[in-house]
C-alpha cells in the first residue's frame, strides 16, 4: 500500500498548536449492555449545523457481554516524535478491546466517519496467546506501535496484569511489552512522559474482584491496588513504584501533563478506606526520583434518606463520591473530575500542581440524589467517563462505568446518557441545557472525539 | 577520458560530478526531517537550550558518516576484487529492489527515547541512515571512480589501496560535511525561526521521495553499466 504524501493533518507536534484544531463533529462512543444484545460503537452527530446534531446517527454492533470499555485511536500526534518519526500513518482506525470478553476490535472510520467498519477482530485466544494477558483495558497509539494495558494474566486470571504492544500497520500482537516488571502485579491504566522516557502505570484490580460488581470482601481486606509504579520506557523496566498506602483502593486514570517538559500528572484514588473519600494525587519528578502527594479530598456525602440507598451501601449510610475518571485540559490548566457516586462534576485549576483551585461544579444523577438534567428530567448513574475537546471550551461526559457496578450502585437502572458542559475560558462550566444523548437500555461508557480529544494524543514538543 | 591517476581534472582525487553528487545527496539526506534535524529540535524544545540543537549535530553526522562509511567502504572492498559490471549490476538491483520494497511496505525505525547521550545520538543516527539505505545511495557515484586494481596501469597494491582510501575519505567526509551544515541550518532555523507548525504544512513523504531517489540510483547504475561510464 502507498504511503500518503502529507502527515495526517489530526497529527500536531505539541498541544499548543492541537488547542487550534478544528472544532469536533463526531464522537464515537462505547456503548455496552446488560441484557444479552449485543455490545455497540455508537456515533454521536456533534455538528452543531447538522440536522441530527446531537443524536446517534449510527451503531455497530459488536460482541454479547464483551463490555466494550476504553478503545484509542491506531496512531495519534506521537507519530510525529522526532526519534521515529512516522508522520504518513493515518489516524482512521479505533482500537477497541473488550474488557470482558477480551476480544479486540479493529474498526475502520475513514470511508464514511459516520459508519464504522469492523475490518478486523482479534479473538480472546489470540489476545491471550500473543500477549500473555487478558482483559485489555487501555489504549495508547505510541512511538513503537500501539500499546494496550491488561488486567491479568491469560489463564490464571490473576496477577500479573500488564502491556503488550500491537503492530499499528497490521494489528498484530507483538507480545508482552515489560522487561522487569519488578514488584508490578496489579494493573489497570498507563500513560508516559515521552520527554522523560517514562511511562507510569496504575492498579484496579484482578478480573474475579470485579467482574460481579466490586467484591466487597476483596475491598475490606484491602486487596484492590494502592499504588502507581514508574517505568523506564528505553528499558522496559519499574524504576520506582509510589505507595500511597493501603487506606487508598483503586488508583486509576493517569492524566500526565500534556507539555512534555512538565514532569507531573494527576491520578485518582476511588475510596478512602477510613471514610468513604476520593482524592486527587499528583506524581512528580524529584531530582532523580518521583514522588506523589494527595492534593484533593473529596469527602462522602449522607444521603437524605438512607433507606434509598443501594444494598452495597446500606451499612454504611454513606455515599462515596467514587471519583472514577478525569480529564486534563490540553493547557494543563483545568482539571475536570467525575463523582459518579455523589452526581457532580468538578472543576479544578491545576495551573499549579500542588495548589488546586476549585472553580466549578456541576450537578446530575448520583446515588439517591438523581440530580436532574434540563432536558430529561431526573437521570440515573451519574458523570463517569469524561473527554474534552482539544480547545477546552466543550466538555462530554456519560455515565456508565462498568455494567455490573452500574447494577450495583445503580440499581433501579443505569440507562445510558451523554451531556455537554460549555467551559467558561477564565474557569466555571455549565450544562448545555439543550444537549441530551439517551441510549436506551444501553449504557454509556467511553467517548471519544473524531481527530482527537484530550485524552487521545502524546506530544513529544512543547 | 577518464583516469584515475592523473590529477589533472581532479580535486582531490573526485572530478566535479563526483564532487557535485556528494554535496547534493549530503543536502537531500539533510533536509530529512528522520535523518536528524528533528531530533535537534525537539532536543532544544525539552532541554529549552539552543545549544542542545547545536549539540546533538556532531554525533549525528559522526553516525551518519559510520553508516555511510561501511557502505562507501564494501563497495571499494568489491570494486577491487569484482568485476565493474558485475557489482554494477548487483548495485542496481539492490537500490532498485530496496527503493521499491520501501515503497510499499512503509516501516519505520523503532526507537523510543528522548533522554539521550553522545554515545546514543550516534547509533541512533547510524541506524536511521543505515534503516533508510543512505550509503547505498552513494553507489552510482563510487561505481564512476574505477578502482586502481582495474585501470590496466603497473602501480602496486599498496598504490590502489591508497586510491581507495582517498576515494572512501573523500566521499564520506564531503558528504557527510554537507549533510552536517544542511541538518544544523535546518534545525536552528526551525528552533529559531519558523517553528514547529512546518511539520503540518510542508512535511511532505520524504521517506516516499527517498525510496523513488533509490529507485532512480539502481536505475543509474544499471544504466552505467550497459552504457560505459
Amino acid at each position: 500500500m502507498l504511503q500518503q504524501w502529507k502527515p495526517d493533518p489530526t497529527f500536531y507536534p505539541s498541544p499548543k498548536m492541537a488547542i487550534e484544531a478544528p472544532v469536533e463533529e463526531l464522537a464515537y462512543v462505547a456503548a455496552p449492555r446488560d441484557d444479552g444484545k449485543p455490545d455497540a460503537m455508537c456515533v454521536v452527530d456533534l455538528n452543531e449545523a447538522s440536522g441530527t446534531y446531537g443524536q446517534i446517527v449510527n451503531k455497530l454492533e459488536l460482541g454479547v457481554r464483551d463490555e466494550i470499555h476504553h478503545f484509542g485511536w491506531n496512531a495519534c500526534s506521537a507519530a510525529l516524535c522526532p526519534y521515529a518519526p512516522h508522520p504518513y500513518v493515518e489516524r482512521r482506525y479505533l482500537v477497541v478491546p473488550a474488557l470482558r470478553g477480551s476480544h479486540i476490535y479493529i474498526l475502520d472510520v475513514k470511508e464514511d466517519p459516520k459508519s464504522p467498519k469492523l475490518i478486523k477482530t482479534l479473538t480472546a485466544d489470540e489476545v491471550e496467546d500473543r500477549s500473555g494477558y487478558t482483559r485489555p483495558h487501555t489504549v495508547h497509539c505510541g512511538p513503537e506501535g500501539i500499546y494496550i494495558s491488561a488486567l491479568a494474566s491469560a489463564g490464571s486470571e490473576e496477577g500479573p496484569g500488564g502491556i503488550f504492544l500491537m503492530d499499528h500497520y497490521n494489528f498484530n500482537i507483538l507480545g508482552q511489552w515489560e522487561v522487569e516488571r519488578g514488584s508490578q502485579s496489579l494493573s489497570y491504566d498507563f500513560w508516559w512522559h515521552l520527554g522523560y522516557d517514562i511511562a507510569v502505570t496504575s492498579e484496579w484490580g484482578y478480573p474475579g474482584m470485579i467482574e460481579n460488581g466490586v467484591s466487597l470482601e476483596d475491598l475490606g481486606a484491602r486487596k484492590f491496588g494502592h499504588k502507581i509504579h514508574i517505568w523506564d520506557i528505553r528499558h522496559r523496566k519499574n524504576i520506582q513504584t509510589l505507595d500511597l498506602g493501603d487506606d487508598y483502593q483503586m488508583i486509576l486514570e493517569l492524566r500526565p501533563a500534556h507539555d512534555p517538559t512538565k514532569a507531573y500528572g494527576f491520578v485518582n484514588a476511588v475510596l478512602n478506606m477510613n471514610d468513604l473519600s476520593s482524592s486527587i494525587w499528583t506524581w512528580y519528578k524529584d531530582g532523580d526520583d518521583w514522588g506523589i502527594q494527595k492534593i484533593i479530598d473529596i469527602p462522602a456525602q449522607a444521603p437524605e434518606n438512607p433507606d434509598d440507598l443501594p444494598p452495597a451501601l446500606k451499612d454504611i449510610g454513606m455515599i462515596p463520591p467514587l471519583v472514577t475518571d478525569h480529564i486534563l485540559s490540553l493547557d494543563d490548566r483545568f482539571l475536570y473530575v467525575s463523582c459518579w457516586g455523589t452526581g457532580e462534576l468538578l472543576q479544578y485549576d491545576v495551573s499549579d500542581p500542588f495548589n488546586p483551585k476549585h472553580t466549578g461544579t456541576l450537578k446530575i444523577g448520583g446515588i439517591t440524589k438523581s440530580h436532574p438534567h434540563p432536558a430529561a428530567g431526573p437521570v440515573s448513574g451519574g458523570p463517569q467517563m469524561v473527554e474534552l475537546s482539544r480547545d477546552g471550551k466543550r466538555l462530554y461526559f456519560t455515565n456508565s462505568l462498568y455494567v455490573a457496578w452500574d447494577n450495583q450502585f445503580y440499581p433501579d437502572g443505569a440507562n445510558g446518557w451523554m451531556v455537554k458542559a460549555d467551559i467558561n475560558p477564565d474557569g466555571g462550566l455549565e450544562l448545555d441545557p439543550n444537549f441530551f444523548v439517551g441510549f436506551g437500555d444501553s449504557r454509556a461508557h467511553q467517548i471519544r472525539l473524531q481527530g482527537g480529544d484530550s485524552s487521545s494524543d502524546t506530544f513529544c514538543y512543547s | 577520458m577518464r583516469h584515475p591517476h592523473i590529477i589533472g581534472g581532479k580535486i582531490f582525487f573526485m572530478d566535479t560530478v563526483s564532487w557535485i553528487g556528494y554535496i547534493s545527496l549530503g543536502v537531500f539526506h539533510g533536509i530529512n526531517p528522520g535523518m536528524g534535524w528533528l531530533f535537534a529540535v525537539a532536543l532544544g524544545m525539552q532541554e529549552k537550550r539552543r545549544s542542545a540543537v547545536i549539540g546533538a549535530l556532531f554525533p549525528m553526522a559522526l553516525g551518519h558518516a559510520i553508516s555511510i562509511g561501511v557502505v562507501v567502504l564494501v563497495i571499494v572492498l568489491a570494486q577491487q576484487q569484482i568485476s565493474t559490471n558485475v557489482l554494477g549490476i548487483a548495485c542496481a538491483v539492490v537500490l532498485f529492489g530496496f527503493g521499491l520494497y520501501k515503497l510499499f511496505r512503509a516501516r519505520h525505525p523503532k526507537w523510543v527515547g528522548m533522554r539521550v547521550n553522545f554515545k546514543d545520538l550516534t547509533i541512533w543516527s547510524f541506524l536511521m541512515a543505515s534503516a533508510h539505505g543512505a550509503g547505498l545511495m552513494l553507489a552510482p557515484l563510487l561505481l564512476r571512480m574505477p578502482a586502481g586494481g582495474h585501470s590496466g596501469h603497473t602501480h602496486h597494491a599498496s598504490a590502489s589501496m591508497t586510491d581507495s582510501a582517498a576515494v572512501l575519505l573523500s566521499a564520506v567526509g564531503v558528504h557527510t560535511l554537507s549533510f552536517f551544515v544542511v541538518t544544523g541550518i535546518v534545525a536552528v532555523v526551525v528552533y529559531e525561526v519558523v517553528g514547529l507548525a512546518l511539520l503540518r504544512k510542508a512535511w511532505f513523504n520524504l521517506d516516499m521521495l527517498w525510496s523513488i531517489a533509490l529507485m532512480i540510483a539502481g536505475i543509474v547504475t544499471a544504466g552505467m553499466v550497459f552504457w560505459g561510464h
